[in-house]
């Protein structure tokens, strides 16, 4: 039994005073103090989280309508910029950084009454599958404290997983909410591109950044997208959001055509991992779906293109980082291309210079068109071949992860292996799609996550899948 | 460059010293002795990795630079206050001068 109730409880009875909103914080900070020990926070913040408690309980005993995640509690991944601490993204650059403004999904959860009450840990820049490559400190797996929560926002999740809080936020540029979702036994919605604002988010990779929230259960998470969701003025690639409330998960699996992705269950893919998803599916037959096998050809290739197209525009976000502006700067350099240099190669950590390094190569004169060019082609490809399959199938479903968690540096030294991990997530990063990944129970002991695809936009109809396939996994 | 040669030039690539030092000048960065042998060898083998990519045909396909379909995204040219002050905005530059950014020269 979870200590914390489904959000929309939580929210209505502190609306009715029937619980304080303090003391749901407190609640909060105890348990973030008690577990400790795994790693999944880099900083409360407290004092901020207790003023606002005290006005929201002030407001509700007055009769005021606070909202909708009236007195909720909840951890943002700490490349969101926040009031209350310091946004590192987990990166020693970014040390001693305090937001003059904060992110639109922090400000949209705000206005409903919901509380950030810590920053969790991340790969650096959101670079990474494991939290490993944090500038600070590596999150345990709250089920093996040996192994990775996944990444980056491994933070989030295990702070989830651990109970610290009903939810937090996370960014998913190449699987970054669903692998660690699935890794700590939780649910990580990725939405479609578009659909949820990036202004105030550290950005990693533009085209590809999916902020999105990780819950609980799936009403959780749809409650959380509901509230951030839509147009904003401030990031002018955000889509209109569905009229309809992405809560409204009325839905009759009977007859909906699932397609099992045929390259998301070959040799690529463990075999324990296979038999496990192979048996979610058979549950979602005997609950009446239709299974068929769809393809995506192009998909071995996706992330070739991921790994060319992530860092080409990981370079280019991250030359801000110039020690002018914002961020560490040299305080002993001759001129300014030394500030830069300097300011540069001491505050960036060891994966950052590597897609740093990547990303110039693949965009640099005599190069772009071969890699990043052709790069970008394959994705329409690989978007043509996505809106087949959903032509043919409603939803599509597969693993998140082609292994369960993996020890905590078995991969840390080997770049390229830790690339893999992503596998079976890039491609709807690539072509814009929702993704999501369901716990589908564990497996010797360590959870396994059923990742569920939809086509562009059709992201409550794919939470609404999702709440079934929980019910029918749990 | 024909194609075939190219491609040929790819499979061979590796990066050697030199392509690491050049890459890094053009990123603004520093490496140190370990690092540059580090990334000689990585960048080669992920670079490897994504030259899967040659080979696939993709006649008759643009290139995707984005998936929403969005076009001409504009408001109007207008001041909107956003309530901030200057000094907030400028309080994490490290050298602030009246109110500027002050930096480095910048000719040796």
């Amino acid at each position: 039994m979870s200590q914390w109730l489904p959000i929309a409880d939580i929210a209505a009875k502190v609306q009715a005073g029937e619980l304080k909103a303090a003391d749901l914080v407190e609640r909060s900070l105890k348990t973030i103090a008690d577990k400790q020990d795994y790693e999944a926070i880099i900083v409360t913040t407290e004092k901020r989280a207790r003023e606002r408690a005290a006005e929201i309980d002030k407001r509700t005993a007055k009769g005021d309508k606070v909202g909708r995640l009236a007195g909720v509690p909840f951890i943002a991944k700490d490349n969101f910029l926040a009031f209350g601490a310091e946004t590192t993204a987990a990166s020693n650059i970014l040390k001693g950084f305090n937001a003059p403004y904060q992110a639109t999904v922090i400000e949209r959860l705000e206005a409903e009454g919901a509380i950030c009450v810590a920053k969790a840990n991340l790969d650096a820049f959101a670079h990474g599958s494991s939290t490993e490559n944090s500038d600070f400190f590596t999150t345990k797996n709250p089920y093996d404290k040996t192994r990775v929560p996944g990444g980056s926002s491994g933070g989030s999740a295990a702070a989830v997983a651990l109970e610290m809080a009903p939810f937090a936020t996370g960014t998913d540029t190449g699987s970054s909410i669903r692998l660690p979702a699935a890794f700590c036994g939780v649910v990580g919605l990725k939405p479609t591109y578009g659909l949820v604002s990036r202004s105030g988010i550290v950005a990693m990779a533009s085209s590809l950044d999916s902020p999105g929230p990780l819950a609980r259960t799936v009403d959780d998470a749809a409650l959380v997208l509901d509230v951030i969701a839509g147009r904003d003025d401030l990031d002018s690639t955000t889509i209109e959001r569905d009229e309809r409330s992405y809560t409204d998960l009325e839905f009759d699996l009977k007859g909906k055509k699932i397609g099992i992705l045929k390259e998301y269950m070959d040799d690529s893919v463990d075999a324990d991992v296979r038999e496990h998803i192979q048996a979610a599916v058979k549950k979602l037959e005997a609950a009446g779906a239709e299974i068929s096998t769809v393809s995506i050809p192009s998909m071995p290739l996706s992330l070739s293109v991921y790994y060319i197209v992530c860092p080409a525009e990981v370079s280019s976000n991250l030359s801000r980082y110039d020690g002018q502006r914002f961020g560490y700067s040299y305080p002993d350099a001759k001129d300014l291309d030394e500030s830069y240099k300097k300011s540069r190669s001491i505050g960036f950590g060891e994966e950052a210079k590597r897609r740093i390094m990547i990303g110039t190569y693949v965009i640099s004169s005599g190069y772009h068109d071969a890699y990043y060019k052709q790069a970008q082609t394959v994705r329409t490809k690989l978007v043509k071949e996505f809106e087949k399959a959903f032509s043919e199938v409603d939803f599509m479903v597969g693993p998140v992860s082609p292994t369960k968690p993996f020890k905590i540096g078995e991969r840390a030294k080997h770049p390229l292996q830790m690339y893999l991990a992503d596998l079976l997530m890039v491609g709807s990063n690539l072509v814009g799609i929702p993704a999501i990944s369901v716990p589908a129970g564990l497996s010797d002991g360590l959870p396994v996550g059923l990742q569920i695809m939809a086509s562009q936009k059709a992201d409550r109809h794919l939470l609404a899948m999702a709440k079934r396939a929980e019910e029918l996994l749990a | 460059m024909a194609r075939g040669l190219l491609q040929l030039w790819l499979t061979m690539a590796k990066l050697t010293r030199d392509d690491v030092l050049k890459l890094a000048e053009l990123a603004r960065l520093d490496l140190n002795e370990a690092e540059i042998e580090q990334f000689a060898a990585e960048l080669s083998e992920i670079l490897q990795y994504v030259e899967q990519l040659q080979g696939v045909d993709t006649k008759g396909l643009e290139p995707t630079h984005q998936v929403t379909g969005l076009t001409n995204v504009t408001r109007a040219d207008e001041v909107r206050d956003y309530g901030y002050k200057p000094e907030d905005l400028l309080k994490n530059v490290p050298h602030v001068k009246d109110n500027q950014i002050k930096v480095k020269r910048m000719l040796g």
